[in-house]
């Protein structure tokens, strides 16, 4: 099958959207699929051979913060030209929303079209006004696909319509076989005798970004001086980018020396982090419609402590995969985690549940449902074109065929 | 002058208007033609495994009877019962499949593996054309009611659009979430 897929954020920033459609363009091409992927990039920019560039982002303010995005002639131009070179059988758009190459793509294609819906905002003001023009793009649309059942909800509540939910996909494997780094792990699981006699301290995994409020570290900061004061030994290792010196202010300066920052760290560090903490702690406050965090802790074998989101709660099978805490009590997340860490028993079990639940998530499961959409969308049709704007002669009934 | 100028233009301003809306409800319209296609052959395809397997032999006969009785109908019904007719198989594939046990027997037997790996797709496929389709519908009701095109009967002679509705929920041995367990 020949497989266009859009992204319609910056190649050159790493993002939630990106990793996945790379990681789903990557499971595609090993299937044998031909599949181009159109990303707007910097031209200096390396990009991998699938991946075809429409120009420079322009960051402009939108929807509250500065966003990356492409429009305007020429990347319209761009988008026509893949649409027209690629000869597709379908293009699944990811975003079609967001006022940049999703929407291009959307207004430029018609044929076997498949969105995915990764963000569950509320409408926008913006959105509201520009509807009547949204519209008649998002109808081309034969088939959606929202990446949660809270996301499927929202966009049902915004735009009407249904859309099958499948989840964001994970390499189970790569997480599962990453090696525990013995600096990372707490002295009970380096000893590798499960003894079950508990130890004062453990690790306290956190990714995600530092200085973004929404990912929750300041809850998690609040919560720290508890859970040392049970157990004083504990450590907290957090990676991802942001102002270390800023995230510690609220600590006592004392405690301080227990938090180690990591900064930003590879994937494969990431999956190592994940292998060696006792706990995976996910503290965020808001704003999530999906947590791949979470899917990747579960599958390096990582309990999850997580805030009770809707979201969350979802990838955590109701909460029968993870522990929940109510969003932001730090009281709660202290009383959970020094209750799980002093509790080898059940942290092998949530580890035990993690691993068999995260199976679901594996590209393998939801690489074959995104094909079975591509396959229920193209049966009998035609292959994408590129919309072509109906002349004023045509439409006066003065073209001649 | 000016005045006859200006009824010109929006006589053509509107004359374009009703051109692009009728052009849209037309692509609207091949739309739902597609998805309706699409939902068939999954139907069909899940009726015609289940019959496949009710005169297969593996399942215990009760099953089979159950089962074949379920998937004749679906594939023989008219388009008035099609819906109810279609819900019935997918009540009747639950219930053989509640138990594990029959999901275990159909793979142990020569040909299983394919087969049940045919019923999962077909199963879960089927909910999804009919979101696909049933979205489809929407969308061009929420045009079709729209006053420009109810006063100059943009649809022509096409069919107001239905959405099919049914029960198509998926034996749990079959889910994502159950298949994930074995």
């Amino acid at each position: 099958m020949r497989i266009g897929i859009v992204c319609p954020y910056s190649w050159d920033v790493p993002g939630g959207v990106q990793f996945h459609i790379r990681d789903l363009a990557e499971h595609l091409i090993k299937l044998g699929h031909e599949v181009s992927v159109l990303a707007p990039a910097d031209d200096e920019t390396p990009l991998p051979p699938y991946v075809v560039s429409a120009g420079r982002a322009v960051p402009v303010p939108y929807n509250g913060s500065v966003a990356r995005l492409n429009f305007g002639f020429l990347s319209a131009a761009r988008v026509r030209r893949w649409l027209h070179d690629g000869g597709f059988d379908v293009i699944h758009i990811h975003e079609p929303t967001s006022p940049s190459l999703g929407l291009l793509a959307c207004w430029a294609a018609q044929g076997p079209i498949v969105a995915t819906f990764h963000t569950s905002n509320p409408r926008s003001r913006a959105m509201i006004a520009a509807y009547p023009i949204l519209q008649p793009a998002l109808e081309k649309i034969r088939a959606r696909i929202a990446v949660s059942e809270y996301a499927r909800r929202t966009l049902v509540e915004h735009l009407g319509g249904d859309a099958v939910v499948i989840p964001n996909g994970v390499d189970v494997d790569f997480f599962a076989t990453a090696e525990a780094e013995p600096k990372w792990q707490s002295e009970g699981a380096r000893s590798t005798a499960l003894d079950g006699v508990p130890r004062p301290g453990g690790t306290i995994g956190f990714i995600g970004r530092i200085d973004e409020p929404r990912k929750g570290l300041p809850a998690l900061m609040r919560a720290l001086p508890k859970i040392i004061a049970e157990r004083p030994d504990t450590r907290l290792l957090v990676a991802g980018k942001g102002d270390e010196k800023e995230a510690v202010e609220a600590l006592p300066e004392h405690l301080r020396g227990q938090v180690e920052f990591l900064g930003m760290v590879s994937d494969r560090d990431k999956a190592r982090l994940l292998r060696s903490v006792d706990l995976y702690v996910a503290p965020n406050t808001g704003g999530e419609s999906f947590g791949i965090i979470l899917v990747e802790a579960m599958s390096a074998g990582a309990p999850v402590l997580a805030s009770d989101l809707d979201a969350f709660r979802q990838v955590l099978d109701g909460g029968a995969a993870g522990e929940l805490f109510p969003v932001e009590d730090a009281d709660a997340l202290a009383a959970a985690a020094v209750r799980l860490l002093g509790d080898p028993e059940r942290l092998a079990e949530l580890r035990e549940l993690g691993s068999r639940h995260v199976r679901r998530f594996d590209w393998s499961t939801v690489g074959a449902d995104i094909l079975s959409v591509y396959e229920t969308v193209t049966e009998g049709a035609t292959a994408v074109a590129t919309d072509e704007r109906v002349g004023l002669r045509a439409r006066l009934g003065l073209a001649r065929d | 002058m000016t005045t006859f100028i200006w009824v010109a233009v929006a006589v053509v301003a509107i004359g374009l208007y009703l051109s692009w809306t009728a052009g849209r409800l037309d692509r609207l319209h091949a739309r739902i033609d597609a998805a309706r296609a699409a939902l068939d052959a999954q139907l069909l395809r899940r009726a015609s495994v289940a019959q496949e397997l009710a005169t297969s032999g593996v399942l215990d006969p009760a099953a089979s009877i159950v089962l074949y009785q379920s998937a004749h109908a679906a594939r023989q019904a008219e388009d008035e019962h099609r819906e109810v007719a279609e819900s019935e198989l997918s009540q009747a594939l639950r219930a053989v499949f509640a138990e594990p046990d029959a999901v275990e027997a159909v793979l142990a037997a020569p040909g299983g593996e394919e087969t049940v790996g045919e019923l999962t797709q077909a199963v879960r496929r089927v909910p999804m054309a009919r979101r696909f389709h049933n979205d489809a519908v929407r969308a061009a009701r929420a045009v079709r009611r729209h006053r420009v095109v109810r006063w100059f009967r943009l649809a022509g002679h096409a069919p107001f659009p239905l959405a099919f509705e049914m029960d198509d929920e998926p034996p749990m041995a079959f889910t994502a979430d159950g298949a994930a367990g074995h």
